[in-house]
């Protein structure tokens, strides 16, 4: 345990004392205690900084299960911290803003605590190399997301929301396992350094190309790529703070991080490198040509989210080019520190906006593009906030935006000069579809100003609109100030953050000393390709009337989101018919089910394997034994044999007894003594479950015989029969008894075995069998709560 | 045993059997068992027993209490929350693990220490009996959990619990 997982895990640590301070103490606005704890760590995490940019690298370990291989192993390289200062630091602002943000009405107490897990679960990503870590923590960003999502839980468009964000991006994470353990096969390590350092061997493996495609899937679901980008703007159903913190500034940028940290290791793949570039550019135009149809401003923005998303992700795509022929190639260098660069600008513009839609949408009661308008003399701070950072998304200069953008282009224009053998024409596609995104970006940019703050004063906001308090402010303007500072200044980040985070992508060691200008001279393609998405974008946005009709052609019926929907619908369908087919409502049937196949099963293993009998080994039958089966024998025909279900139950525990008399005679005294305690507390549950049965016992009157329970039981027991003997009588390997036996008082310290596997060697079974037996409980409970609340009488009263 | 059966639903009479030897027995007994299962549940490590056998006999003693007295009066004998008790028995369960690793142990890795007490001698230490201690809290309110709710609901509709035999 080094400060560094103690970093990683004090929000979840936190989280458990924030949850109980709310419930005890409410005067204080939530968000105060919470706003420390990101604070620490950012400042933390910038002590790291020196050494990083000096090429330096962290790297700790903490052993978790090391016989798995799954160990808390911080690796912390220049990519790393760059996203681990953004998590911690937006997360910082994040808080700051939901102070001002949520009312002390709402239920602060789940919003926060699910808010710091999302903070470890993230920083666990981004810090870990090994890759089930990383897959925990990865499935946990997904979790809180969809706790955060539905945090309005009574709104039907929340449930809607969270459920589809998890069921894709559970989708895809469950896939990108897959990948990650196709590549433990290949490499026999987990560890995401042990893989790099075999990249031969995944090179020549077979299995590389399923990896691949596993683990973009999962980096694509995440990312909200095309075409599972349609979780994201139904995400925008959460609090405004975690849409701008999760849904644009972090989580979805962790499928980036992905692609970006296995760069290294599948770059010599064709398939990875143009996935990437395809899946990056359809996403940008197709996600920024929706954006203009929205009308809801977080709409909007989530659609101008996912295009900036695949903008960075077809960057990837083409410095993994540079990877791939070396990283000599200046050009696709560039791409890489172009992804950076714009990754940490999309944050700061991207932050902002989120924060000061937030505040419209507070200050004036709706997000709605139509009923806003003429904002600007009321807002002045918040338009000029929103000046600034959407010409900064449309990449008008000086800002940040625009140097990225331009580092794009160029990118996107140098892609001719790879080396292409499938797609040799289709090179001068990528700059198209590059300059038809900006395009799109501009206008939707345009759009935000001139919609909320510029035209005709609207009057039919449902609150008189003002300017949003000091405290909301404050994020959105320390933001603002970032991407004014980040366009004047670039070369501040580009020594201390970006050159560490490339040369990680790129798995070099040489310094790159990036230099970003905004002037290119006047030869350079990007210039002129700036100039005309300028000049294109202006025209359009003036003539948008003309051509907005586009957007109603198509049917519904076609859409993506139409067939998630009839997908779930019909899966549903499908699953109640399967399940209706079969579930008669009668346990009987069920036991058939289950005895007939245990039956069939085990008639096919044994055919199939030869068995032999050794009576030898077998115990001699004493005296006891024998009479404890007469027992047995005379308790089970009484059960057939009575009408009365008092007497079965008393010859169901007749049984339960003289088993554990059974255990007793064969020493096996723990076993014997659970037996007792389980039988004589299940009888008291059969006592009273007793009363819950129909009134006409089904023994009252005789039955007709039925040859199939006959064949099945017979079966079942002599199948039982025939494996117990089977199984005494050949041993295919050693026992494992004899390694307790030897080391039970050494290692564990222990002098019953039983026990001492149950709490020491296998506790960990031990633990979620604890989990089981507590989710039946629990199940028990509220089927049975559910049952009597179904009937409208004898509401189910709470006992203390 | 008959009276006790009756209570458990046989009658519809609401007439409560007041049995003054089951009860009187039962708060004995219920005291014999208790103890017997927390002897149990801390010579686990070295003679049968453990959580389990402990958390089911303990259920078991506060079963007893339930068929001799009826719900209401067991509610008021003991009052704990059953759910409340799962949870934490879950959060016993996994903490001790976790706090296992902030030790520099990897997960789930037990430590054990030996001390020297005046009267008892020496006194083995295990954190394993932390974590015991959660599946015996799981156990027992788990069992009670479900056998308590048998019987409120069997309480509520006692009267169209008639005629049952």
């Amino acid at each position: 345990m080094t400060l560094i997982h103690f970093a990683i895990l004090l929000p979840v640590i936190a989280a458990a004392g924030i949850g109980i301070l709310y419930r005890y103490y409410k005067k204080i606005h939530l968000g105060w205690f919470v706003l420390p704890i990101p604070t620490v760590i950012t400042i933390y995490l910038f002590t790291l900084m020196p050494a990083v940019s000096n090429n330096q690298v962290v790297h700790e370990t903490l052993d978790f299960m090391p016989r798995v291989g799954m160990n808390f192993d911080v690796y912390i390289d220049g990519l790393s911290l760059l996203f681990a200062i953004l998590i911690s630091g937006i997360g910082a602002l994040v808080v700051l803003y939901s102070i001002g943000y949520l009312s002390q009405k709402e239920k602060l107490g789940n919003f926060y605590v699910y808010l710091l897990i999302f903070m470890t679960a993230m920083l666990g990503v981004v810090l870990n190399d090994n890759v089930l870590m990383l897959y925990l923590f990865w499935e946990l960003t997904s979790i809180s997301s969809f706790l955060l999502i539905a945090y309005w839980f009574n709104r039907e468009r929340s449930i809607y929301g969270a459920q589809k964000s998890l069921l894709i991006t559970m989708f895809g994470g469950f896939l990108m396992l897959g990948g990650f353990i196709a590549l433990g096969q290949i490499t026999d390590t987990y560890s995401i350094r042990g893989m790099m350092a075999q990249i031969p061997a995944v090179q020549e493996s077979a299995l590389a190309p399923l990896a691949i495609i596993l683990i973009l899937i999962g980096a694509f679901t995440k990312s909200a790529q095309f075409p599972f980008y349609i979780w994201l703007p139904d995400a925008m159903e959460a609090p405004t703070p975690v849409s701008a913190y999760l849904h644009s500034a972090t989580m979805v940028k962790a499928g980036l991080y992905l692609v970006a940290r296995f760069t290294p290791l599948f770059a010599f793949a064709e398939l990875w490198v143009w996935s990437i570039i395809a899946a990056g550019l359809v996403t940008l135009v197709w996600a920024a040509f929706n954006a203009i149809k929205q009308d809801d401003l977080k709409a909007v923005l989530a659609f101008s989210t996912v295009s900036q998303l695949g903008l960075i992700m077809s960057l990837l795509g083409i410095g993994a080019l540079a990877v791939q022929t070396g990283a000599a190639e200046q050009v696709f260098t560039i791409a890489t520190v172009a992804a950076v660069f714009h990754l940490i600008n999309h944050a700061t513009f991207k932050g902002a906006l989120f924060m000061i839609i937030g505040i419209v949408d507070h200050e004036t009661g709706t997000r709605s593009l139509k009923k806003l308008g003429g904002l600007v003399t009321i807002m002045p701070i918040s338009f000029t906030m929103t000046l600034i950072a959407s010409l900064s998304m449309a990449g008008i200069p000086p800002f940040n935006g625009f140097l990225s953008k331009e580092m794009f282009l160029e990118a996107m224009f140098a892609i001719g000069q790879a080396d292409f053998s499938v797609l040799a024409d289709a090179a001068v596609l990528f700059p198209l579809l590059a300059i038809i995104g900006s395009i799109f970006t501009f206008i939707y940019s345009i759009m935000l100003i001139r919609g909320i703050f510029l035209g005709k004063k609207m009057p039919a906001t449902p609150k008189t609109p003002k300017e949003a308090p000091a405290l909301m402010l404050i994020a959105p303007a320390f933001l603002t100030l970032l991407v004014v500072v980040f366009g004047l200044f670039p070369n501040v980040l580009s020594g201390s953050i970006i050159d560490p985070a490339a040369m990680s992508i790129l798995n070099i060691s040489e310094p790159l000393n990036t230099e970003i200008h905004h002037w290119h001279g006047w030869d350079s393609p990007a210039l002129w390709a700036t100039v005309a998405i300028i000049a294109i974008g202006t025209l359009m946005y003036i003539f948008r009337d003309a051509w907005r009709p586009v957007y109603r052609l198509g049917s519904d019926a076609f859409t993506l989101n139409h067939l998630y929907d009839q997908g779930l619908i019909y899966s549903r369908l499908g699953a109640e018919k399967i399940t209706d087919g079969y579930m008669s409502g009668y346990i009987r049937s069920y036991l058939i089910y289950i005895f007939g196949a245990f039956v069939i099963f085990s008639l096919i293993t044994l055919i199939n394997t030869d068995i032999s009998f050794d009576w030898g080994t077998t115990a001699p039958i004493a005296l006891p034994d024998l009479l404890i089966v007469l027992i047995i024998l005379a308790a089970v025909a009484a059960i057939l044999i009575t009408r009365s279900r008092m007497v079965s139950i008393i010859m169901f525990s007749t049984i339960g007894f003289a088993l554990s008399l059974l255990f007793v005679f064969f020493r096996s005294v723990d076993l014997a003594l659970t037996q007792l305690a389980v039988e004589a507390i299940t009888t008291a549950l059969f006592l009273l479950a007793f009363f819950h049965l129909p009134k006409r016992s089904g023994n009252a009157e005789p039955r007709g015989f039925k040859l199939n329970n006959l064949m099945i039981s017979a079966a079942v027991g002599i199948i039982a029969t025939v494996i117990g003997l089977a199984a005494y009588s050949n041993r295919l390997f050693d026992s494992i008894s004899q390694f307790y036996i030897d080391n039970v008082y050494d290692l564990a310290a222990g002098g019953n075995m039983v026990n001492v596997i149950l709490v020491d060697f296998r506790s960990l079974d031990t633990l979620f069998e604890t989990l089981v037996f507590a989710i039946a409980g629990l199940g028990v409970f509220v089927l049975l709560k559910l049952r009597v609340n179904k009937e409208g009488e004898n509401k189910f009263e709470e006992h203390p | 045993m008959k009276s006790t059966l009756k209570k458990l639903g046989y009658n519809r009479v609401h007439k409560q059997m007041n049995d003054v030897f089951l009860k009187y027995t039962a708060k004995v007994v219920f005291l014999v068992i208790i103890t017997f299962s927390i002897n149990l549940f801390f010579s686990g490590h070295y003679t049968p027993g453990g959580g389990f056998v402990g958390g089911l006999l303990a259920a078991g003693a506060i079963i007893l209490l339930l068929l001799a007295y009826d719900l209401k009066t067991l509610n008021r004998m003991i009052r704990i929350d059953n759910k409340r008790m799962i949870t934490a028995g879950l959060a016993a369960c996994l903490i001790v693990p976790i706090l296992l690793m902030f030790f520099g142990n990897p997960f789930f890795t037990h430590q054990h220490m030996y001390l020297q007490l005046p009267v008892f001698g020496e006194v083995p230490l295990h954190t394993a009996v932390l974590f015991d201690v959660g599946v015996y809290i799981i156990v027992a309110a788990t069992t009670l959990l479900i056998i308590t709710l048998l019987a409120s609901e069997q309480f509520m509709s006692d009267s169209e619990g008639a005629d049952r035999e």
